[in-house]
């Protein structure tokens, strides 16, 4: 009950028309639903647009992220190379600088690029997770070289095992960095606050934020927007949340 | 092109087998640079460059606009004359120190309990998982909404229950706990989750083998569950100091770093100078700080994890 009851909460009470959100005592359920709150955070308060772009974020950078570092976990888990160990290290090691370090440096970087401002700016550079990194990493040293060696010798392409064999062995732990990694952009916070400045390419994470920060906070809307902003990655949640239990019991973890 | 080793082979190949197989070799070879060459781009660019530009910044005066000024050591020594940084600091420190051990134990224990077979134990895992699933902006903001001073539920619970009303967000001293139960409560379903796994990776075997033998439960868990934790245990750790220092959103959203900057922690604190203020050179000087007092704790955790390697 400790765990439900806040979000419940907020859902129950974004139902409520201002006479039952503002009355004393509380109460938990409506005399009458409204959707008022709904309609109102979509016309006055702008949401649709600040939802489209989180939605473009977060599915752009994800994908950007599954690509990269599931390339970058097979490269680092079936091959010996020069600085394998290296590159192996520097990942690791940022596992411990989280960005808000070093947003100050991040953001002339980000100026410098002409991705100040733009959504780009929030989908290329946090796709690079060390985190993703790591965890496909740890899940591909189980898969048997034999497999690869036989693609080989039947004259597959580097490219071509990667796609066939790879990727889809991967699935489970693919589908846990496909829950995390939207959840991660969806819910990111500082780095469109470094990143953006322009309302019209506000995150929904800004746009609450900017409500909270405003003097008289409109509490009927902002509710509605906590809403609709927890079901997309209920939604993703759902659609991999076979595959991302048995990844989770896969990858990573072992020792 | 001369294919020397073709001569130590026993029987003839025809040649053009032999050249598909060097070419297949040399392609090999490239393969692992060009599949880790994407990753590793970004994170030059967006990670190593900036960290290193940061500790550059940290020694000048720049304010993110005009030319570089070299001052040394001066932004470090106004750092450590800076009583207000401290107490972020502290705050900090006290924060992570509260947080880090609360959702490791609480996260541990629910994932025992949720790995014994049980009506319903999917919906449970569910339940708790779920609060993770919701950005820090949101739990902020139903915390306030049911702490909240003056017309939070709770308040109200309490006033009808006749006892005193608790300043939740208001208090310096009540409101560090508030928003240390409000990341508890947060976080403690997404490592309950890597716990989970990590228990289930540990043989059933080893369990039966020492109960044969007449070991008590919590020398079970003593002797066999911590022991063979060991690497998700370390991955859980590095996990939570990061993200007791990124905490920020949530405390934004939930106090706004008050009273009088009593739940500030030094992420806002850098973020202030950074940018509302234009100290560059300044925050950059903090975040050096900061940064050797992660790495200072991952050495300290890797030390206490050497029996446990992470590959």
């Amino acid at each position: 009950m400790i765990f439900i009851a806040p979000v419940l909460w907020i859902f129950i009470s974004s139902v409520k028309g201002p006479i039952d959100l503002y009355s004393w005592p509380p109460k938990f359920f409506p005399d009458s639903l409204s959707f008022e709150n709904f309609t109102a955070a979509f016309s006055k308060g702008n949401f649709g647009l600040y939802f489209i772009n989180s939605a473009i974020v977060a599915v752009s950078a994800t994908i950007l992220t599954l690509l990269i570092n599931t390339m970058a976990g097979y490269a680092l888990s079936k091959f010996r190379f020069k600085g394998d160990t290296l590159i192996l290290f520097l990942f690791l090691s940022t596992l411990m600088i989280p960005i808000e370090v070093i947003m100050t440096p991040i953001f002339t970087v980000i100026s410098k690029l002409g991705l100040y401002n733009n959504l780009l700016g929030l989908i290329i550079p946090p796709a690079a997770t060390p985190m993703g990194v790591f965890l496909i990493r740890q899940y591909l040293l189980t898969v048997p070289d034999d497999l690869l060696e036989a693609a080989r010798m039947d004259g597959a392409s580097e490219w071509r095992i990667f796609w066939t064999i790879i990727v889809p062995i991967a699935k489970p732990v693919i589908a846990v960095l496909t829950i995390f990694s939207f959840m991660w952009r969806w819910d990111d916070f500082i780095w469109p606050l470094i990143v953006i400045s322009d309302p019209s390419k506000y995150t929904i994470q800004l746009a609450l934020a900017n409500f909270i920060g405003e003097f008289r906070v409109d509490w009927g809307s902002l509710l509605a927007m906590s809403v609709v902003t927890m079901i997309p990655i209920l939604i993703v949640f759902l659609i991999f949340q076979k595959q991302f239990v048995k990844g989770m019991a896969t990858s990573g973890m072992k020792e | 092109m001369v294919v020397e080793k073709s001569k130590a082979m026993p029987m003839p190949i025809k040649k053009t087998n032999v050249q598909t197989m060097k070419k297949a070799q040399r392609k090999k070879k490239m393969a692992p640079y060009l599949f880790v060459l994407p990753n590793l781009l970004i994170f030059l660019i967006f990670i190593i460059i900036p960290a290193l530009m940061g500790l550059v910044y940290s020694f000048t005066s720049y304010n993110g606009v005009s030319d570089m000024k070299f001052t040394g050591l001066e932004n470090y020594i106004r750092l450590f004359n800076n009583a207000e940084f401290w107490k972020i600091m502290l705050n900090t420190l006290i924060y992570a120190a509260l947080v880090v051990p609360l959702v490791f134990a609480i996260s541990l224990g629910i994932a025992m309990l949720m790995i014994k077979e049980m009506k319903a134990r999917g919906l449970f895992r569910a339940i708790i998982f779920w609060p993770t699933m919701i950005s820090f902006i949101i739990v902020g903001l139903s915390w306030k909404w049911i702490f909240g001073d003056s017309f939070g539920v709770i308040t109200y619970l309490l006033e009808a229950g006749g006892l005193p009303p608790i300043k939740w967000l208001s208090d310096p001293v009540i409101a560090k706990i508030t928003i240390v139960i409000a990341t508890v409560w947060a976080r403690v379903g997404f490592f309950m989750v890597i716990f989970i796994a990590g228990l289930q990776s540990i043989p059933a075997s080893y369990y039966e083998a020492a109960q044969i033998d007449g070991a008590s439960r919590s020398q079970l868990f003593w002797k066999i569950t911590l022991p063979l934790l060991k690497p998700t245990s370390l991955l859980v750790f590095m996990l939570l100091i990061v993200e007791s220092v990124k905490a920020y959103p949530l405390i934004f959203s939930l106090t706004g770093g008050g009273p009088a900057k009593e739940t500030t922690l030094i992420v806002q604190y850098i973020f202030e100078f950074g940018f509302t203020k234009s100290e560059v050179g300044y925050a950059s000087a903090m975040s050096v700080v900061l940064f050797l007092l992660i790495g200072a704790f991952t050495l300290i955790q890797f030390k206490w994890a050497e029996g446990g390697k992470i590959d």
